[in-house]
């Protein structure tokens, strides 16, 4: 696969750049892959949308990107430099000095993450007494600031709570605070509005964003939502089955999708709905049959059992084919610019 | 807090009550003492005399009430056999029980701590599946049968340490300690840890499976993802997490400890108050009988109190009833 | 619940289902076989034993305290495990010991399982006063360890295979009744005892025809761990004096009677009978063990 090259800076090497990432696990019937050769790139202060459904992939993607696959997973190949730095390879303690100084993940549910039996001072200060040579009272400023970035009021006294006393949304601000607390270069965040309320949601998607952009921090957004990834982030990679079957500017996917299964998920918003002339009432539509289990993937291209342009071709595995400048797509047919799922199967119930 | 354990100690007025009375009407029907104090040849007169004299001509309900009056005086009646209060009788053996009970509790706490941390770390290496089967076999083996094992190995076959009896003490805060003595220790090592091997085996399986379940945890995965060192991530976010349910369980167990003490002391002839209850039932006295099992529920309910208060000060998400939950 | 334990009742022919499941563990099927050894030595004690240890007739007072292995005085038998301080042969001594103590433990379990089995149901169907009551009842007898109440029952009882059954069935029918009463909750809100409710069937048709086979998953594992506990019980009971009389020695009480020998060296009057009574409790344990695995949701989906 040639990597494409970043839309602004040039030919200088990126934030962070995957390439032929593979994930596997070791199981009573052989091996899973999850992870398939994966690759893309992040501009520092760039916001990456990693988009698809649950048990694509996507979670573990961003696992591997920070080495904490647990077995019987392991990170089977490729290569993930951060400012050109290969991490691949490197020893245990070279990773944990990454993890939560460089490089850091928030994760999806608020009420899981943070160590209910340790005050939120307690989990703050560690974080950064692990990577900095400071004192606890320096410590204690950084966390109390970071409090205060991410918008958390009366942040003198949260800091002596425990996690139960605080709410969702307040608690996955901490999460984030935390993943801010070092100044990291580039922030995994794991669906970590999924369990949100819509409003808090909203805010803290904003908020994630400007931080970001302010301070240069790279951001790959891993969600199920296509939604959340329109508002915030500038480029896409949709993933299905392990591999990335589309990437480009959020522009360009999310406008002209040249991956069937991308159009299917716009096609199943109910944004795209509305913008059909879809009434009250009728079921949205949606992409016939489920996502296959990675232990049992269909041969070639993943999704042509599910594909209204498949034929004996996707028997085969598909090529990588660049659409536009910056936009890719792993598939036989991709769809030409504008052109809707013309599939009889994915209109039942949509006609009237 | 103030209302929790008002409450509590409602509920163990309540519990000792009823079980002073089922345990009293219960025990009358061990036999009649009378036989075994007077002389065969004694004449009814001397029989009534002696009846008259311990209160057993009395009907079963005056007995009791007279019983409980003392009861709440702190008088738990005369051992027949002793002439001396049960109450004393059974105050003078417990130090010795409750050493053995202690040493056991820290043996199994000190060793099962750790050995289920490790065995929950690695649960497929062989370290670890040899600590899990260790500890099926620790819950298997019946503890008067390990007791003789020990006995046949390290005193008999080895004549490492001594097969029985307390050995020398020392008086410390006005009680004898086996562990302060030169050889009093030895005498206690055994029996420590014949009474504290079931218990040992329980702490390796709650630890390693709550363990085992922590790692699961997003609270893990998160404080690895923070890039603590593994030390902190399993010393600290762990442990932490363990210790709530292990602590608390520990302190239960405390009371089997003292009650499965019986068999241990039996086999180690150690002069603690299980002994004593033996003997007791084997001499029909009564008193002590009653005393035992009425002191018994009241160490009992006594501990989970405390277990319950011990949970609640380890876990900040438990406030106990009176103030507000959370 | 969920559906992969709910396939193992017999109801749903899940018998051979547990069984291939089962024989999955090489460890848990040599468990069974070794339990299966052990129940047949003990039925068919009074054949195969050398000698009827309680013959008093048969026993050679000059034969007393032989090491294993040593032939009797009039050369007619050889003692293969020892003799006791009487001259009885440890080995028939053993067979007619472990008789009694699995026909103890599983009597015991039997009737405590009937007994819990039947409260905990009717608790868990009928809920209210009832159910407080019952579950009050199982509170008060689970926060005071088994020994100490078979021990109290004992004492007031006396010795005797029925007292010590009863004092068994007493300090474990708690176990049974918390199980099925918390298995009938789960399953009575399901909506096949709804049907069967509104089918208008009986009451003890509806418990034990239609509740009843959907709880014992959970009571399968907790009767097979609770057999191991009961032998274990007994024996200690009867180790302590307190359990089976002289007449009816159980391993417990030939191990107590061995007991004093082993200061001198005397090790097979007490340590063989401890190994019957371990391969016994360890055998039961295995297959508890591996049953529990099988049939425990929470295990499965890890």
């Amino acid at each position: 696969m040639t990597p494409i090259p970043p839309s602004t800076a040039g030919g200088t090497e990126p934030l962070l750049r995957v390439e032929h990432l593979s994930t596997r696990f070791r199981s009573r019937g052989g091996e899973v892959t999850a992870v398939d050769d994966v690759g893309f790139e992040l501009a520092a202060g760039e916001v990456l949308g990693l988009v698809g459904e649950s048990g694509c992939g996507k979670s573990m993607t961003g696992y591997s990107l920070i080495d904490l696959v647990d077995p019987p997973g392991y990170v089977a190949g490729g290569s993930v430099r951060l400012h050109g730095r290969e991490l691949r390879g490197l020893p245990p303690k070279a990773w944990r000095a990454l993890r939560g100084d460089r490089i850091a993940m928030i994760f999806q549910d608020p009420m899981l993450t943070l160590n209910p039996v340790l005050r939120i001072d307690t989990q703050m200060v560690e974080t950064v007494l692990a990577h900095r040579r400071v004192g606890r009272a320096e410590a204690l400023a950084r966390a109390l600031d970071a409090l205060e970035r991410v918008g958390i009021p009366a942040a003198t006294e949260r800091l002596r709570s425990y996690p139960h006393q605080l709410s969702g949304g307040m608690r996955q601000r901490v999460a984030i605070a935390i993943a801010l607390l070092n100044q990291p270069d580039l922030i995994i965040a794991d669906e970590p509005t999924t369990a949100l309320d819509v409003t808090i949601q909203a805010q803290i998607l904003y908020e994630m964003q400007t931080l970001c952009r302010e301070a240069g921090t790279g951001l790959i957004w891993i969600t199920h939502d296509l939604s959340v990834v329109a508002g915030l982030a500038d480029r896409v990679c949709v993933m299905y089955a392990g591999r990335i079957v589309e990437q480009g500017s959020t522009a360009q996917v999310l406008e002209r999708p040249a991956h069937p299964y991308t159009r299917g998920l716009l096609d199943a918003t109910p944004a795209a709905a509305l913008a059909r002339g879809h009434r009250r009432g009728e079921p949205l539509r949606q992409i016939p049959g489920s996502a296959p289990p990675l232990s049992a993937l269909p041969v070639g291209c993943a999704f042509h059992p599910r594909c209204p342009r498949a034929d004996e071709r996707c028997m085969q595995t598909p090529p990588r084919v660049a659409t536009a400048a910056g936009q890719e797509v792993l598939c036989w047919h991709p769809l030409p610019p504008g052109a809707s799922l013309t599939a009889p199967a994915a209109d039942i119930g949509a006609r009237p | 807090m103030t209302l929790f354990l008002l409450r509590r100690l409602l509920q163990t007025a309540q519990v000792l009550f009823v079980m002073s009375l089922l345990v009293f009407v219960g025990v009358y029907a061990i036999g009649n003492p009378l036989d075994m104090l007077v002389d065969p040849q004694a004449t009814a007169a001397d029989t009534a005399r002696v009846a008259a004299a311990l209160g057993l001509d009395q009907p079963l309900w005056v007995q009791y009430w007279r019983f409980l009056g003392n009861a709440l005086q702190g008088d738990l009646g005369t051992s027949f056999l002793h002439g001396t209060p049960a109450l004393q009788l059974i105050v003078q053996r417990l130090p010795a029980t409750l050493e053995l009970a202690v040493s056991a509790l820290l043996i199994a706490v000190l060793l099962g701590i750790p050995l289920g941390l490790w065995a929950g770390l690695r649960p497929d290496s062989f370290g670890g599946r040899t600590i899990m089967a260790g500890s099926i076999l620790g819950f298997s083996l019946p503890t008067f049968w390990v007791g003789l094992m020990l006995i046949m190995v390290f005193s008999v076959h080895l004549g490492w340490l001594p097969s029985g009896g307390r050995g020398p003490t020392r008086e410390f805060l006005g009680l004898e300690w086996s562990l302060l003595a030169p050889d009093g220790w030895r005498h206690l090592l055994l029996p420590a840890l014949n009474l504290a091997l079931f218990k040992l085996a329980l702490m390796i399986r709650l630890t390693q499976s709550g363990t085992r379940e922590a790692l699961l945890q997003d609270y893990v995965r998160f404080a690895r993802a923070k890039g603590l060192p593994p030390r902190r991530v399993v010393g600290v976010h762990v442990l932490k997490n363990i210790m709530i349910p292990v602590v608390t369980v520990a302190g239960l167990e405390f009371g089997t400890l003292i009650a499965f003490s019986v068999v241990t002391e039996s086999i180690f002839a150690w002069p603690g108050i299980g002994k004593l209850l033996l003997d007791s039932i084997g001499q029909l006295d009564r008193p002590v009988v009653v005393a035992y099992l009425l002191l018994i529920v009241f160490i009992y309910t006594l501990i989970s109190l405390v277990a319950d208060l011990i949970y609640a000060a380890l876990d900040p998400r438990v406030r106990l009833a009176g103030g507000q939950a959370a | 619940m969920t559906a992969a334990a709910a396939a193992f009742t017999p109801a749903a022919g899940g018998w051979r289902a547990l069984a291939r499941a089962y024989a999955d563990s090489p460890l848990a099927l040599a468990g069974l076989a070794l339990l299966m050894v052990i129940v047949a030595a003990a039925l068919a004690a009074p054949w195969i034993a050398p000698q009827d240890p309680y013959d008093l007739s048969q026993l050679d007072i000059m034969d007393s305290r032989l090491p294993p292995g040593s032939a009797s005085a009039d050369g007619s038998l050889h003692y293969l495990l020892g003799t006791d301080g009487q001259g009885r042969d440890m080995l028939s001594a053993i067979l007619y010991g472990l008789r009694i103590s699995v026909a103890v433990g599983f009597s015991a379990t039997l009737l405590a399982l009937a007994l819990g089995m039947s409260l905990g149901l009717v608790a868990g169907y009928a809920g209210g006063r009832l159910d407080a009551f019952v579950m009050r009842a199982v509170d008060i007898q689970m926060s005071f360890p088994a020994i100490l109440t078979a021990m109290i029952l004992l004492a007031l009882f006396g010795q005797g295979t029925d007292k010590i059954v009863i004092a068994l069935v007493a300090s474990q029918w708690a176990y049974y009744a918390r199980t099925t009463r918390g298995a009938a909750l789960v399953e009575g809100r399901r909506e096949y005892i709804e049907a069967a409710r509104l089918l208008g069937l009986s009451t003890p048709r509806i418990l034990f025809r239609h509740l009843l086979p959907n709880c014992l998953p959970p009571l399968i594992v907790v009767a097979a761990l609770q057999v191991a506990a009961a032998i274990a019980l007994e024996a200690t009971l009867s180790f302590l004096g307190l359990g089976l009389p002289v007449t009816e020695p159980s391993l417990g009480l030939l191990i107590a009677n061995g007991f004093q020998y082993l200061y001198s060296g005397r090790y097979w009057m007490s340590v063989f009978p401890g190994v019957a009574l371990l391969l016994a409790i360890v055998a039961l344990n295995l297959v508890a063990d591996r049953l529990r695995e099988i049939l425990n949701p929470r295990l499965q989906s890890q």
